[in-house]
């Protein structure tokens, strides 16, 4: 014991450890952080985490286009910790985005980006969207069938930027096609490029929570006069502060080793994601869906109005952008509390239930064709005329049912027709099915007149 | 005096000559570096003519799957360098080659032959026979790849990933 404190004397000495760590830990902050102030930091807790694990996961995988998948499936088969290292970095990149998101919404809510702390908004909004970039290349390096056509989406989405869209798509992707250089270029984004820019961007994070303090929370009335605020702070802190250490970092700590613990359990109990299909770009039968964090974007894809899309795509990511970047320079100063700042409650609100609701719809994907169902059963169709019973056969064939939905069974893209006779008459089916309309093709080409009548007389047929 | 001023302004002629050959060096090294990341735009536009059938085995009035190898095939890529087209026999000399990517975001399009329309899994696009638009959010209508017959082979000409651009 005694010769392992000599040592540490030594090595403290020499280095200046304490020295460097102690003024950090000491360091003054508001008497009143509360546990509003831990998602943060559990952020920093779960980058750490994927550091770690990816560095594992990177002992194991092969970044090549040809290999990759087969290296996923040994990872998650054969290597030992292999399935839970993937649950472990799955889990922690969810974590990490829900903790971002939840992070930025606080510090919004709070108005901590006012005077003098705009760089630390503006750090964190770019840090923003770096961590979604890991998600999205993550998801890729998967590499089983939906990461290859992932990749095709990301490229599209790519390409709708203005003028320079084509070329972006085809950096993205590494070339013209998927090529042998698209998952090296992916992995070393992913894992070098990337996270590099994190390591400096996570530094000059904290740096500014060290030389601008963290805010206190907000006092109703109390305003930001950034000509006296410096002032103010020094004062406040030299008569009220607390160390950070361990007055109010205990409490990030409880709250990181609590997310940690539950990444972990997660990963044990629910386990990584499956691996899909083998990468096979000519094997069309895929079924391309992001992972949870993207399937909003995924719905708004699907439900925004066709005219506005491309330009919404092209354009919404650089206001997104400016807002982000001039939200803490136009409005650096005044009142913080969120009491007298309705708008900012009123915003956020309207931001989350706008996510959460494409999120849910997204989940559920009503747009999607049901291709899976089965032909309508004699059951269903039930005892009719043999044209109507021929209509019931032609619901299949003709595809109607992969977004129409009778007793239960089919899609959910178009109206439910189980009791579409009860609805409509004849000659008003005859002309939806021959003009189409809205999401609807028209199917007047593609129908003989004698199928177009029995499929008529079958959705007659679908009463109350 | 006179002798400090010399030294002052030697010492900043050889800070700013530093300044120079650090920034030339710096740039050397960017090159290739930056050169890298971009070089996919550098590359020749790949298109390779691949056969995928004797012309006898596509009937008239039919569309099938039909895959290839990619235009950019390298030797390490492995089946990720197979792409596939529907490929529509119209007449007895013509054919039309269909990419698979629903133009909205480019997803595989399903061809279902009794309903004769392509259909997208990811958001429900739809196309008619001819590739043209017919419902749902794509942008524009299925792009098409040259097609020729070579010596009773029915030959596609592998191209580049349609990308629908603004």
């Amino acid at each position: 014991m005694k010769t392992l404190r000599k040592i540490w004397k030594w090595f403290d000495d020499r280095t200046g450890t304490t020295e460097a760590i102690n003024p950090l830990a000491d360091h003054l902050v508001p008497p009143d952080a509360n546990w509003l102030y831990v998602f943060g930091s559990a952020t920093l807790f779960c980058f750490i985490l994927q550091v770690v694990t990816g560095l594992a996961l990177a002992f194991l995988y092969q970044p090549s286009t040809g290999t990759a998948y087969e290296s996923l499936k040994y990872i998650t088969y054969q290597a030992h910790f292999g399935h839970f290292l993937r649950g472990i970095h799955y889990f922690g990149a969810s974590a990490m985005i829900l903790l971002v998101g939840i992070h930025m919404i606080r510090v919004y809510l709070m108005a901590a980006f006012k005077y003098p702390r705009e760089m630390s908004w503006i750090s964190g909004s770019i840090l923003l969207v770096l961590t979604v970039t890991m998600g999205f290349t993550g998801q890729l390096l998967r590499w089983d069938s939906n990461g290859v056509w992932s990749a095709i989406v990301g490229a599209e989405q790519a390409g709708r930027i203005p003028f320079l869209g084509k070329a972006v798509a085809r950096i993205f992707l590494g070339g013209e096609t998927i090529t042998g250089l698209t998952v090296s270029r992916f992995f070393s984004i992913h894992v070098f490029l990337i996270p590099a820019m994190l390591f400096a961007l996570i530094g000059l994070h904290l740096y500014l929570v060290i030389r601008n303090g963290i805010s206190e929370p907000p006092k109703t009335g109390k305003k930001v006069e950034p000509a006296n605020y410096r002032k103010w702070y020094q004062d406040m802190l030299r008569d009220k502060g607390v160390p950070f250490w361990p007055d109010a970092g205990w409490r990030d700590l409880a709250f990181g080793v609590l997310v940690i613990f539950v990444i972990v359990i997660l990963s044990l109990v629910v386990g990584a994601p499956e691996i899909g299909k083998p990468p096979d770009p000519s094997d069309i039968y895929a079924n391309p869906r992001p992972d949870w964090y993207f399937m909003w974007i995924f719905a708004l894809f699907a439900l925004m109005p066709r005219e506005i899309e491309s330009v919404a795509i092209a354009f919404s990511p650089v206001i997104l952008g400016i807002v982000l970047i001039l939200l803490p320079l136009l409005n650096n100063k005044g009142e913080r509390s969120p009491l007298r700042r309705p708008w900012a409650i009123a915003i956020v609100t309207i931001i989350v239930t706008m996510v959460a609701s494409f999120w849910y719809i997204g989940q559920k994907s009503p747009w999607s064709p049901a291709f899976q169902t089965k032909p309508l059963s004699q059951e269903v169709i039930g005892n009719v005329s043999t044209n109507a019973t021929n209509g019931g056969d032609l619901f299949y064939k003709k595809a109607c049912i992969y977004c129409h939905a009778v007793s239960g069974y089919g899609g959910k893209r178009g109206p439910d027709l189980t009791y579409v006779g009860s609805r409509l008459t004849s000659e008003q089916i005859t002309i939806k099915i021959v003009n189409g309309g809205g999401n609807m093709p028209s199917f007047g080409a593609s129908l003989t007149g004698k199928d177009l009548n029995d499929l008529t007389a079958f959705l007659l047929t679908r009463k109350k | 005096m006179k002798n400090d001023l010399n030294m002052d302004s030697r010492r900043s002629f050889i800070i700013k000559l530093l300044g120079i050959f650090g920034g030339i060096v710096t740039i050397i090294i960017s090159i290739p570096v930056i050169g890298v990341f971009l070089e996919p735009l550098a590359r020749k536009k790949p298109e390779t003519w691949r056969s995928v059938g004797n012309i006898d085995k596509f009937k008239t009035g039919e569309t099938v799957l039909v895959d290839f190898p990619n235009s950019s095939s390298l030797p390490w890529t492995g089946t990720v360098s197979k792409t596939a087209s529907w490929l529509r026999r119209v007449s007895d000399t013509q054919f039309i080659a269909f990419s698979v990517h629903c133009t909205h975001l480019g997803c595989p399009v399903h061809w279902l032959p009794d309903a004769e329309i392509f259909l997208c899994p990811c958001h429900g696009g739809v196309f008619n026979k001819d590739g043209s638009y017919a419902a749902g959010p794509p942008p524009k209508n299925l792009s098409q790849y040259p097609v020729r017959i070579e010596k009773n082979e029915v030959q596609i000409l592998a191209s580049p990933i349609p990308i629908t651009t603004l």
